[in-house]
């Protein structure tokens, strides 16, 4: 599973992506969130913005979206294009 | 909104390189058929906003393929609810100083009506819904640009006013 985070999260948790080989039990994108946030700060404080939208597979989704270890979950604040 | 077309509608790039709207809107009016009786455009520059005197431009970041997706499926959803020949977008990334062109919207139909409201249609859904992100730079710093709740309400016309 790849997961993306951009913009001023993206900077905040120093890093734009990672890569994942298991799981460990997740099954939804908000279980992945939760696992995130298992790392402390700045993980927690980032993360725990209720602004922060979710993405699969590059669609914007939720917390309860199913995830599966070939999908590509991204992290981002709201869009400021245009 | 479902899209039972097989074919994307109109084309669109992200790129750094500025744009030229004399080419961009000769190419929409070569067109694909021969009714275009409007072209409608739009240009979104960088703009001096702030109270701070040391702005030095704008940076822009985006989620490759996510952005084009996305913009994707806000020109199919014109094309659904508007008549419509042709549609360009064209939005740029990276490093952008004052007054430099960001966003190019540009639509050919046969009909004004039509040509106006997809214009606006797509500008204000990309506001809203295109993975991009704006960072304004000054001297010796930075700051990200924060979402506007106005952006969020111009959405609602479209939604109560279905023409």
């Amino acid at each position: 599973m790849n997961i993306l985070f951009f913009a001023s999260l993206r900077e905040l948790l120093e890093t734009d992506s990672e890569q994942w080989l298991d799981l460990k039990g997740a099954q939804t994108a908000g279980d992945i969130l939760q696992q995130l946030k298992q790392r402390g700060e700045p993980w927690v404080s980032a993360l725990s913005n209720e602004q922060l939208i979710i993405s699969v597979n590059q669609e914007v989704s939720n917390l309860n979206t199913s995830i599966s270890l070939g999908d590509e979950l991204a992290f981002f604040p709201p869009v400021t294009g245009g | 909104m479902p899209s039972n077309k097989t074919q994307s509608f109109g084309s669109i790039r992200i790129q750094e390189q500025d744009f030229s709207i004399e080419t961009e809107y000769a190419l929409l009016r070569k067109g694909k058929l021969s009714n275009i009786g409007a072209i409608c455009t739009f240009t979104g520059l960088v703009r001096e906003f702030g109270d701070r005197k040391d702005v030095t431009g704008m940076f822009l970041e985006h989620y490759p393929g996510m952005t084009e997706h996305c913009l994707q499926k806000i020109l199919d959803q014109a094309a659904e609810r508007w008549k419509l020949n042709d549609m360009t977008v064209i939005h740029r990334v990276g490093q952008l100083t004052l007054s430099e062109q960001i966003v190019f919207v540009g639509v050919s139909s046969a009909h004004r009506a039509d040509a106006f409201a997809a214009c606006e249609f797509v500008m204000d859904y990309l506001k809203t819904e295109a993975p991009f992100w704006k960072k304004e730079t000054y001297t010796n710093d930075s700051q990200w640009v924060e979402a506007k709740q106005s952006d969020q309400q111009r959405i609602q016309k479209w939604s109560n006013n279905k023409t």
